[in-house]
């Protein structure tokens, strides 16, 4: 017996609800620095602000040892620029990303990384996650450092990208957290930022929060607050019967940070740009099929009739042999590696890649479907690295993939995977698992909260880590040293400054918000059908292409939903109330798509953004940043340059700016 | 064939997520502790396997199996529309071979690089 529905169907009975039943309780918990979200950004905040000596109290939907986008593992680690191995600065892989993104990422967060995240990989690996090739397994092989034991990946002659052992990387954490004493509460849902005076715009003294096993209410009282949360992946599309196995984000992605940052009147750019909805889940299960993109990036591509399909580099230049696919061509500096969430590269930093006329040659006949992967083209060390220490130690592979298809009888000495069989088109992008697109799935792009060379907010007292709350952040890596960084701020920040005193009217307003599903009636939608429309509003009237009037269409629809059948919502237990509540936070997420997207008067390639309104391509006077918040309830826009970050206030140059805030928070954690 | 039938709904998805083996399992519930979802639900009796009561949040990390004391007491169940999309060809034979077929190959037992 294993389901619900084997229980019901053997006793005749349903279960009971197996936890206390705790409504209209309340708990207030007090800290130095809170953390909204428990990845790996909120839990390396956490040990960082608790090694500078602050109280951490650190609120996570999931269980913070497992949970989050980065709670599955990681194989390889962007931007270590400072690695003894590295042949690239700091400053040339920022301005390579600042060049690639046309401007459209953010400079900060790419050389506070580029400086420390190095750093950051050395404490994982005091806390016991193996970074380097310790077994000598790999030795003579050309990613491998003989005198460190570092491996990278990507870009053999450069090596700021590191593989790692990191299957285990989240329960390390946890335990780091717990011998430091961090409050860790698990299973909470957080509702809302408690502001000064419950003021929108004011101190961030606090935050409320449900927890999603008993229904007891917390209010959370901190001297700072980071948010560490995830990305709102349930936004445009909302169908996880079919897609919650293919995606790499998973249900509790509500973009909770970005809906109670929004609230508290927090400023966020970037809120525009969405993607087409390739991770939305619709394919396959991640890295089960055959493709030669990330993880396997490398791999010999081979039709039906096991013709290898051709690399080039992005300069059009056919590559001769597999060693060159690792490394940087004729006017390449170097290679940046997919998934630093760069919407685009220049060629001179775009990793090698299967020819791009595949689709073409696929309908010609010139390859015949299905195509597979065949890793016994490669070296033996290069395909033991791929299989086994790549897939074994990625996000949702160790168990999933490594584990399942050996037990299923898949050897990758003797076997080719095929990849998916779809139509030629799909074929472009080599990372084939991910399936066909989806026109009308679109999944949000590089938009988060404005954040200053503290990483602060526009609020005092709230700061943001991480891939998802930041804008134009990037990846596993990334989150792990902005969530060090910002806690370093914070906890610095926290010292200077009392405990505010909690606005009692904010918490009675937010608790009746919090309880009123439990109260309706029965015959209220429920939380799934109140997602699904949300992502109907979303996907049909803020997709590919928009205007005025649909934009506004479906601000006015979505506030429907909030005031209409979102009101009447029910929820049946505490599990149910937790997910109800994360669909207003999807609300306040998609009202603020809506509303920076209306500010946008243009189309840009840059951002993947068509108004059929303003069609004219990134016009100079719109090539800039639009910072939008909430202030009294209305939405206001200013602009902001897209070098902002060089300009005063701060300095004008990246080295600069990060002397200055290094000397100000002289402690490292 | 006499057994009482019950009025039922549907699974909730067209997957289970995992199946638990009750010879193996000691309803320690570790896994439920550590699901980033809630997948799983303790059994009402004690040292008997969870419940699988949210199969459609399962976004198949493998935490509860990592989290497991006892090998083999949960195995991963990819969706059925999934595994039988996962296909391989062996170079040498030119044979079909796919996950969950009737008679695999047998099992791959090389462990992961690491060592853990």
């Amino acid at each position: 017996m294993t389901t619900w529905n084997e229980y019901a169907e053997e006793h005749g009975t349903l279960p009971e609800w197996p936890y206390p039943i705790r409504y209209e309780m309340e708990s207030e918990i007090a800290a130095d620095v809170l953390i909204v979200g428990g990845g790996v950004a909120g839990c390396h905040a956490a040990i960082s602000a608790a090694r500078q000596g602050a109280k951490v109290v650190l609120a996570e939907t999931g269980n913070a040892k497992r949970s989050g986008a980065g709670g599955a593992g990681v194989d390889h680690w962007h931007g270590a620029c400072t690695n003894p191995c590295s042949q690239v600065t700091p400053l040339a892989y920022t301005q390579a990303c600042m060049d690639s993104a046309h401007g459209y990422t953010n400079g900060i967060v790419r050389y506070i990384v580029c400086n420390e995240s190095w750093d950051t990989l050395l404490e994982c690996e005091a806390m016991g996650v193996q970074i380097r090739d310790v077994h000598d397994e790999f030795k003579g092989a050309d990613f491998r450092d003989e005198a460190t034991k570092l491996m990278f990946a990507y870009d053999y002659q450069n090596r700021h990208v590191i593989r790692v052992w990191g299957f285990d990387i989240k329960p390390r954490l946890y335990s780091e957290m717990e011998r430091l004493g961090v409050q860790i509460c698990n299973r909470t849902v957080v509702t809302s930022l408690l502001t000064d005076g419950g003021r929108q715009g004011g101190r961030v003294v606090g935050a409320t929060g449900i927890n999603m096993r008993t229904g007891e209410f917390y209010v959370f009282k901190a001297k700072a607050t980071i948010i560490a949360s995830g990305g709102a992946g349930r936004l445009f599309s909302f169908a996880p019967e079919m897609t919650a196995a293919g995606t790499m984000s998973n249900m509790n992605a509500a973009g909770t940070g970005h809906a109670i940052g929004w609230n508290a009147g927090a400023e966020f750019v970037l809120m525009e740009q969405t993607g087409p909805g390739v991770l939305a889940g619709f394919g396959y299960a991640p890295y089960s099929m055959g493709n030669c993109h990330n993880t396997y990036h490398g791999v010999s591509i081979v039709d039906a009739d096991g013709k290898e399909v051709p690399w080039f580099d992005k300069f059009g230049r056919q590559l001769q042999s597999v060693e060159e696919r690792f490394l940087p061509g004729p006017g390449q500096p170097f290679h940046l590696g997919p998934g630093i969430g760069i919407a685009g590269y220049l060629p001179q930093y775009h990793v090698n890649d299967l020819t791009a006329d595949l689709a073409q040659r696929i309908r010609n006949g010139e390859f015949k479907l299905p195509l597979y992967a065949d890793l016994t083209r490669l070296s033996e060390l290069e395909r033991k690295c791929i299989w086994g220490m790549m897939v074994g130690n990625e996000g949702k592979t160790r168990i999933p993939i490594y584990d399942t298809l050996g037990r299923g009888g898949f050897d990758p000495n003797k076997d080719m995977l095929q990849a998916p069989v779809m139509a030629p088109e799909n074929y472009d992008v080599s990372c084939f698992w991910v399936g066909a697109r989806m026109p009308t799935v679109r999944s949000m792009g590089a938009g988060g909260f404005l954040v200053d060379w503290d990483l602060r907010t526009s609020l005092e007292g709230l700061y943001a880590a991480g891939t998802s709350p930041v804008f134009g952040a990037g990846c596993h890596g990334e989150s792990h040293t902005m969530g060090r960084y910002a806690a370093r701020k914070a906890a610095a920040y926290a010292r200077t400054r009392p405990h505010a005193p909690i606005d009692r009217r904010q918490v009675e307003a937010q608790k009746a918000l919090a309880y009123r599903p439990l109260r309706q009636s029965k015959q209220g939608v429920g939380w799934k059908e109140l997602n699904a429309a949300v992502a109907r509003v979303m996907s049909d009237y803020c997709g590919r292409y928009k205007n005025e009037v649909t934009l506004n269409r479906g601000l006015s629809l979505l506030r429907e939903l909030k005031e209409n059948e979102g009101a009447a919502a029910y929820a049946a237990n505490p599990h149910e109330l937790g997910r109800t509540l994360e669909c207003f936070s999807l609300i306040s997420v998609g009202e603020m798509v809506l509303q920076a997207s209306l500010a946008r008067k243009c189309s840009s390639a840059h951002l993947d953004f068509s108004r059929l309104d303003y069609p004219q391509m990134d016009p100079v006077e719109w090539q800039k940043l639009l910072p939008i918040r909430q202030e009294e309830g209305r939405v206001a826009v200013r602009e902001l340059p897209l070098d902002f970050h060089l300009r005063a206030p701060y300095a004008a140059t990246y080295e600069e700016n990060y002397r200055r805030v290094a000397a100000a928070s002289a402690g490292r954690s | 064939m006499s057994q009482t039938v019950y009025m039922m709904p549907n699974a909730p998805a067209p997957s289970r997520g995992m199946r638990f083996n009750p010879q193996l399992c000691t309803g320690c519930n570790s896994c439920v502790e550590v699901c980033p979802t809630d997948v799983m639900m303790p059994n009402p009796e004690k040292q008997k396997p969870p419940l699988v009561l949210y199969p459609e949040e399962c976004w198949f990390c493998g935490a509860c199996i990592e989290e497991c004391p006892c090998d083999g007491a949960i195995r991963m169940l990819h969706p059925l529309g999934q595994n039988i999309s996962v296909n391989w060809k062996r170079k040498d034979t030119g044979e079909y071979f796919r996950l969950g077929m009737k008679n695999p190959p047998p099992p791959n037992t090389t462990p992961p690089s690491g060592g853990r």
